[in-house]
């Protein structure tokens, strides 16, 4: 018998590998210190991220496990995203392990790790079955993690809520996997892509139901991790219970992750992306609905929340709205705008959340109301939560700016190239319309703190690891509104990667 | 010899019942028996598949999907526990602490 073994190529995964080690021996060390190492472990934690960054730019492109595991542009790219939302979560929770997390520090940083291996392995996946698990590696510590706080109500039940919603929607996800395997006999996406092409299957007689179906629960396991509307009730409860770093890694993290799933699945395998004459089928007006969904529903209940944890819940699921314009705009510029706008997106949102889990250690609330004058008494805490709340709603010299800008331009060229794309106007529409109802309930919290003849009953000086956080949140917001040139010539290799093209 | 649509059917109809379990059972542990059902009928599915085909790639699908399954009834069954300590009830109509 003459079998023959794929390349095994084991060094390409090393960055993962490498972490997964490192969260092991970080819950092996809190346990041999007998839990008295204080901070140590969430520096410890913070440097594992920081080597693991380096050993990924020295590993490279290239592919392992035959051909199942890549590191193309797209896996790179994700993987400094997650990296980078991973290190400024922890970052942001020193001062939750200093107060309320005492007795298990190890665990939750290291779950923290865990669930971004698992995002990394999910960018670097090229077939369902790695990308299955590298889903469910993300979403099974998340879990843990949103019900950290053991006895407190609010955070029990959105661990819950979270595990329900996570379990449902992943059986969603497998159930649509079958049908995908089924229906193209290879779990290799790159292979699937040609094996539907090839068939030419089209929304007509059996098979064309039996796609439907397959598209709708692929949309909607993958629609739950994204928190897009119908599938976005989940997110607001999950944010407002689950400890305030974490609900940050979620809405990045976990976002992200869910956008990388829906590259690889649906753009990638669904969507024969560069011959128009090999496009099987059209989901796109679908996910464009949702899109329009999102933008809407986010912007418009974010205006009455009170509390600002939900108020950046809905904001996130408003920013996925935005995300998915340059996800359904087919052309080499949608991907590249989708991987620019999370990447300026976790500088604004991680640092939103940086300042509100800051406040929330120091005064206990967080309610809007709270941060009644606080620019008088904290100015530099204000200003940062200014403007990274001014980058979320898109103004100019910010980096959330170009992002819009760049995702809208996609829309619009793919729009003017091909006439049945002429609803992507729409989208665009409804985008710069619901940017003006975000503007205003960012603003009302700059009101808040700035605006207001009371004075604020908190001073509140920085820690270290907060402001390194809310420094990094800063300079990227600043550095890539202005020079957003390198990471968007990087971000436009993403679609003539390895992973797309089929050789 | 059994045809391949009948296993199809079959992991269709538990699927449904998975799912309209999900959406209107109270019973935390009861919908978390159906979301096991759900995956089950993801794995039948799998199976029948790979067997139609004369392929291995989904039965070693099958293996690393119940192992998945067991992580998260792992995690699963320790929140309801944690749940249950909190509230001393798992109807999931009561867990509306936050709406809206």
């Amino acid at each position: 018998m003459d079998l023959q073994l794929p390349e095994l190529n084991l060094l390409k995964m090393l960055p993962e590998i490498f972490l997964f080690l490192w969260a092991l021996a970080i819950i092996t060390f809190d346990l041999g210190t007998r839990r008295k190492t204080g901070a140590t472990v969430g520096y410890l934690s913070l440097l594992g991220l920081l080597i693991t960054g380096l050993i990924l730019v020295f590993t490279g492109y290239g592919r392992g496990f035959g051909n199942m595991f890549y590191n193309d542009p797209l896996a790179l790219f994700f993987k400094m995203i997650f990296l980078g939302a991973s290190f400024m979560a922890i970052g942001s929770s020193f001062g939750l392990t200093n107060q309320k997390i005492v007795n298990h520090r190890g665990e939750y940083f290291a779950l923290i790790l865990f669930s971004t291996v698992g995002m990394m392995f999910l960018s670097s996946s090229n077939e369902l079955l790695s990308l299955y698990i590298g889903l469910e590696l993300t979403t099974i510590p998340l879990f843990v993690l949103a019900a950290f706080f053991k006895d407190n109500k609010l955070s029990v039940e959105a661990g819950i809520k979270y595990l329900v919603v996570g379990a449902f929607s992943s059986a969603l996800l497998l159930y649509g996997l079958s049908f995908l395997y089924g229906m193209t006999g290879t779990t290799d996406i790159l292979l699937m892509k040609v094996n539907l092409a090839v068939t030419q299957l089209k929304f007509e007689g059996n098979i064309g139901l039996v796609l439907i179906i397959t598209i709708i629960l692929l949309l909607a396991g993958i629609g739950f991790k994204l928190s897009l509307p119908p599938f976005h009730q989940w997110a607001p409860d999950v944010y407002e219970g689950s400890p305030t770093p974490i609900a940050a890694f979620l809405s990045v993290g976990s976002k992200a992750a869910g956008l990388v799933a829906f590259a690889k699945i649906m753009v990638n395998g669904l969507y024969a992306f560069y011959d128009p004459v090999m496009r099987p089928n059209d989901w796109g007006v679908l996910v464009g609905v949702l899109a329009a969904a999102a933008m809407i529903l986010g912007n418009v209940v974010a205006i009455r929340q009170n509390n600002i944890k939900r108020m950046l819940a809905y904001s996130s699921i408003a920013q996925v709205g935005y995300i998915m314009i340059g996800m359904v705009s087919f052309n080499e510029l949608g991907l590249a705008s989708v991987a620019f706008y999370i990447f300026a997106y976790m500088f604004a949102n991680m640092g939103a959340f940086a300042v509100v889990a800051f406040f929330e250690d120091k005064t206990g609330s967080c309610q809007i109301e709270s941060y009644t004058g606080l620019a008088k008494s904290s100015p530099v805490l204000s200003i940062a939560m200014t403007v990274f709340l001014l980058s979320l709603a898109g103004i100019p010299p910010l980096a959330g700016f170009l992002a819009k800008f760049y995702v809208f331009a996609a829309a619009i060229k793919m729009a003017q190239a091909e006439g049945s794309y002429n609803w992507l106007y729409w989208l665009v529409g409804i985008g710069l319309l619901t940017s003006v109802f975000a503007l205003y309930y960012y603003a009302n919290v700059i009101k808040t703190m700035f605006f207001s003849d009371a004075d604020s009953p908190y001073k509140l000086s920085f820690t270290l690891p907060v402001f390194t956080v809310i420094m990094i949140g800063l300079v990227g917001v600043f550095l890539f509104g202005l020079y957003p040139e390198p990471i968007m010539k990087f971000a436009s290799e993403i679609p003539t990667s390895l992973g797309f093209i089929v050789d | 010899m059994v045809p391949i649509s009948a296993y199809l059917i079959l992991a269709a109809v538990l699927f449904g019942i998975g799912t309209i379990g999900v959406l209107i059972t109270r019973n935390v542990i009861v919908i978390f028996m159906s979301i096991e059902l759900m995956l089950n009928a993801a794995n039948l599915a799998l199976i029948a598949f790979s067997r139609g085909m004369n392929v291995l790639d989904g039965h070693v699908f099958v293996f690393l999907v119940l192992t998945v399954a067991a992580a998260e009834a792992a995690v699963g069954l320790a929140m309801i526990v944690l749940i249950f300590r909190n509230r001393e009830t798992i109807n999931i109509d009561r867990f509306s602490i936050m709406k809206w």
